[in-house]
């Protein structure tokens, strides 16, 4: 790319390159700030655990191949399946969502050079990947947490479950839920005050109202698991009462906590998948998404409403009948923004020019999957249908088809998306399609018939059964299709990982994409954007002459920001160019302050209270450090971190 | 586990009412094949502990509802995979079929289909299900049963007591036929939760609180049931039935229920006795007019007239319960009865004794 460009501009991007320049190897990694990068060392990571729930998965599926089979002891399988949950869901696709794309594509999408607060990103990174191995220290030495990933008390009191396995849990989630709200705070304000200048609200792209939408969910909804958990290890470890019936507690308190959490839980995982779908599908269908404004406010009032609907987990706790129609009519109501947007989708497919490429074909499937989960679920609002239901296999089918289905199947459709982007080569598309055929039709049979199994009776968690029940056929089944899967997922990695070496050269745009990422070279520069981009709609890309402008002011040096790690900060709803804000260098902290932290929650696990808290102390010592600017600065400098 | 077992508790367990046609739901099967294919799937099943089997009103009432919203959402799911196979067969033209390229149309389809059918059909389904069928499995009025049983859950067995007798059981729950019976639900321990799907709704046992369910059964057999909260190690051997008889046989049943122990006969079962008194057997379990007071574990002063043993994981035969004595982990591993090293041989005497405890 730099080759076509003129003397003057290649002047101005060789300014660029040195003021951005970073450390080269392991170390260059550790210390980043660069929002692509340490979306990079997420998306490995989480990549990683999704392999280790993956095994967990098959382990699972092949203990229930046939009736009375003895590959894992019931031990070993109650914390198989935990593990499969927790690491699915706060290792896997929250990382991989909110830190990975998140990270890595709203500022591309809004046209800023990095992340609101580019220290706390990597330390979130750090803790997270701390809080994931913490989990897997505890799968490795026999103490995983194994009471099923919500852990509903009394069984998951000390009484009853004596050993650290449920102090992991505890310790887990209050370490890993760190990472997560850090995170969301970061995308909320980048998307607020990190626009470029013109890219007002209504012409922000359709991923970036559900990343914020989902940013706000996380803040919101994780303070309830926090509590929830701090009460837990209270209890367990100080001998108080929260949720103890024999002392005036409630174990009912848990569940509340619990889904005031997991429900919402649910949306900030599929509404990154929406935002993933609607950055895809307009690509591909060659025209703009329909009825968008409508579909940015079913966005966020999906994440709005999930917020009322928790207690539709616990209809079978003996709730008063009142309480549960408001809770299944709330649960009827929040259908309704999302069968807006799934039909925004459809309609949008209809009436474009569809090019079915891989990605397309993901979001396909993810449309497909995500009715029947979505279809499942308005019958589980059926309160005495629940009734039946609940605590059975049809409920792993519901939320495997909104999970798996409705997040895995968009970010796998993303990964292949982005790919050129991130990597500057494309994947294999015949390889590609190959591999989503074989991972749809896994996903169908390995899920499917686990609605039939629920209704023929078959409850969750259960680690073996006889048979009698007459379920052997139906998870025989599922057994196959998870294999079947696995070869679909397996056959995703090997296609990228080729390409990443022998995929043909990308280009900035190999896609005609809309939004702004596009703009840029792939992979793009450790400064994003040469000049801050133009914008006059919310599909820049699809604006010939805002992207000439552009050019021209590269040529000019216009809204260059090369005074150092510099972003342009802009006004909440019009994006006004407010301020330069300067942003902070790598720096080895946040690694550091990642691994004071695991120790602590290490010092934690072991009881050792004294040293938890001299090394919590440590931690908030490297935490003013932070701010003291760096020699030779001026404190205005800190003006990104503020 | 001992391999075995298991196989020769189907028929212990299996002896369940004939698998009988679902009433109403099938005649309404709707015409699409599709569906067609899923209702044959399901109603082709039609296992033990199938919800589908509608065994009682209530659960008559929760599978009609299910055939009903299973069409509904057949439709919904046929009608987007047309839309999407539209777009395929027309990828090459931009717009809609007939109307063309308008964007107010392409959006009013977003309102009907988004918006204006879903609020419809949600909120018949809110009144079938939420308003109406919902009365059907709530907790029965105050006065409206003539009986009632209290179950309480234990890792992982049920204890089941008749209020106003003195009759115990454990792992199967007798009711008279054609009666409405109020089951409180409680734990000892942690969550459970009570569900034969055929007769009724599932409920959840919490410390701390009593919940209600009707359990009515207008035929007589047994109905399967299993704990559908998972409750620890051995949550999937945490099963139980429903036994339904006439009321006169209900009635005998209950009455032999109330009698004490019965006394050792032959000299095995008399040292079985001393071995059960000697080795503390007592400190967990009762046996009715006896020393042996203990409640940890199920009562046994009626073991004999039970069809399985440690909740329907063994058939309650002599050898299989003194292989229980013996080693009760090894059948059930994690179980909360201890290893009491009694050898074989005394084990058979024990089980000798126990098996005449009618």
């Amino acid at each position: 790319m730099a080759s076509t460009l003129s003397p003057p501009a290649r002047a101005h991007v060789e300014l660029l390159e040195r003021v951005w320049e970073e450390r080269k190897g392991v170390f260059g990694w550790v210390t980043t700030v660069d929002h692509k990068r340490i979306g990079l060392m997420y998306l490995f990571a989480s990549m990683a655990f999704f392999a280790a729930g993956g095994v967990e998965a098959l382990l699972i599926r092949t203990q229930l191949i046939g009736p009375q089979q003895h590959l894992l002891s019931p031990e070993t399988y109650d914390e198989i399946f935990t593990m499969h949950g927790i690491t699915m869901i706060f290792l896997v696709v929250i990382p991989m969502t909110t830190g990975a794309f998140g990270n890595y594509l709203v500022p591309l999408m809004i046209g800023a050079r990095d992340m609101a607060f580019p220290r706390m990103n990597a330390v979130s990174f750090w803790i997270f990947l701390g809080s994931g191995v913490f989990l897997y220290v505890a799968l490795a030495t026999g103490q995983a947490p194994n009471a099923g990933w919500f852990d509903y008390v009394p069984l998951a009191s000390k009484q009853f479950d004596p050993g650290t396995n449920i102090d992991f849990y505890g310790y887990g989630l209050i370490f890993n839920g760190i990472a997560s709200t850090a995170t969301a705070i970061n995308i909320i304000v980048t998307i607020f005050k990190l626009r470029a200048p013109g890219m007002s609200l209504n012409r922000m792209p359709l991923f970036c109202y559900a990343f914020l939408a989902a940013a706000f969910s996380l803040v919101f909804a994780l303070p309830a698991l926090t509590l929830a958990t701090i009460f837990l290890e209270l209890d367990r470890q100080l001998g108080f009462h929260f949720y103890d019936a024999g002392f005036g507690g409630d174990p009912l308190l848990w569940q509340n906590l619990f889904w005031i959490f997991g429900h919402p839980e649910v949306y900030i995982i599929i509404l990154p998948a929406f935002g993933i779908a609607t950055s895809i599908i307009p690509t591909f269908v060659h025209r703009r998404m329909v009825m968008f404004p409508m579909v940015a406010l079913a966005e966020l009032l999906v994440a709005f409403l999930g917020f009322g609907v928790w207690a539709h987990h616990m209809f079978a706790v003996g709730l008063p009948t009142l309480v549960t129609v408001y809770f299944a009519a709330t649960s009827l109501i929040i259908v309704i923004p999302s069968a807006i947007q799934l039909f925004a989708w459809i309609t949008t497919i209809l009436t474009g020019k569809p090019e079915f490429t891989t990605p397309l074909l993901w979001i396909i499937g993810f449309i497909v999957f995500f009715i029947i989960g979505g279809l499942s679920g308005v019958t589980v609002a059926a309160i005495p249908f629940d009734q039946q239901v609940n605590a059975s296999y049809y409920i792993v089918a519901h939320f495997h088809f909104v999970i798996f289905g409705g997040a895995v199947f968009p970010i796998l459709g993303g990964l292949y998306y982005w790919f050129p982007k991130v990597t500057g080569r494309m994947y294999h598309e015949g390889v590609g399609k190959l591999s989503f055929w074989l991972s749809f039709i896994g996903t169908l049979v390995t899920f499917f018939p686990m609605h039939i199994a629920g209704i023929e009776g078959m409850p969750r968690r259960i680690y073996t059964y006889t048979a009698a029940s007459g379920w052997t056929t139906l998870n025989a089944l599922e057994s196959a299709g998870a294999y079947l899967l696995a070869a679909g997922l397996l056959l995703v990695i090997v296609n990228l990982a080729v390409s990443l070496f022998k995929g043909a050269p990308a280009g900035a745009d190999p896609w005609g994409g809309d939004t702004l990422e596009w703009a840029t070279s792939s992979p793009p520069p450790a400064y994003n954007y040469a000049v801050i981009p133009t914008v006059s709609s919310a599909y820049p890309m699809w604006d010939e002459e805002d992207r000439e402008r552009d050019r021209r002011r590269l040529e000019r040096g216009q809204g260059l920001l090369a005074r150092g790690h510099e972003t342009p900060g802009t006004t909440v709803q019009d994006a006004l160019l407010d301020e330069v804000l300067a942003m902070p260098p790598s720096s080895p902290l946040p690694a550091l302050v990642g691994a004071v932290v695991f120790a602590g929650f290490i010092a934690l696990v072991l009881a050792h209270f004294l040293i938890a808290a001299g090394i919590g102390g440590l931690a908030a010592a490297l935490l003013v450090a932070w701010h003291v600017p760096p020699r030779g600065e001026k404190p205005a400098a800190e003006g990104g971190a503020r | 586990m001992r391999a075995g077992s298991q196989e020769r508790l189907q028929g212990v367990a299996g002896g369940g009412p004939q698998a009988r046609p679902v009433r109403g739901g099938s005649r309404r099967r709707g015409a699409l094949a599709l569906l067609l294919l899923a209702a044959a799937a399901l109603s082709g099943c039609g296992g033990q502990q199938s919800i589908l089997r509608s065994d009682s009103h209530q659960t008559h009432v929760i599978s009609v509802l299910w055939w009903w919203m299973l069409a509904a959402a057949g439709v919904v799911f046929a009608g987007a995979v047309v839309l999407l196979v539209l777009a395929y067969v027309r990828r090459g033209r931009a717009g809609l079929p007939f109307v063309g390229e308008r964007e107010s149309l392409a959006g009013a389809m977003v309102i009907v289909f988004g918006i204006a059918v879903p609020l419809i059909v949600l909120l018949v389904l809110f009144g079938a299900s939420d308003i109406y069928a919902v009365r059907f499995s709530e907790a029965p009025p105050a006065g409206s049963t003539s009986m009632s049983v209290e179950v309480k859950g234990h890792q992982w067995w049920w204890e089941i007591h008749y209020p106003g007798t003195a009759a115990v059981s454990a792992n199967e729950i007798h009711i008279p036929t054609g009666t409405r019976v109020r089951l409180y639900a409680t734990t000892a321990d942690v969550i459970h939760s009570l569900w034969v799907p055929s007769l009724a709704r599932k409920i959840d046992m919490i410390p701390g609180r009593t919940n209600a369910i009707l359990l009515e059964a207008p035929s007589p057999g047994s109905y399967l049931g299993q704990c559908s909260e998972f409750c620890g190690l051995q949550h999937s051997y945490m099963r139980f039935t429903v036994i339904a008889e006439p009321r006169a046989s209900f009635e005998a049943w209950l009455a032999d229920m109330e009698r004490p122990a019965a006394a050792p006969a032959s000299g095995e079962q008399r040292e079985g006795q001393q071995l059960f008194m000697s080795k503390g057997c007592g400190g967990c379990h009762r046996l009715a007019g006896t020393s042996a007071e203990g409640t940890v574990g199920p009562d046994l002063t009626h073991l004999a007239t039970r069809s399985t043993l440690a909740a329907l994981t063994i058939p309650d035969t002599p050898s299989e319960l003194a292989a229980w004595i013996e080693n009760p982990q090894a059948i059930k591993p994690g179980n909360h009865m201890p290893d009491l090293g009694l050898s074989g041989a005394q084990a058979k005497k024990v089980a000798a004794f126990l098996g005449e405890m009618r």
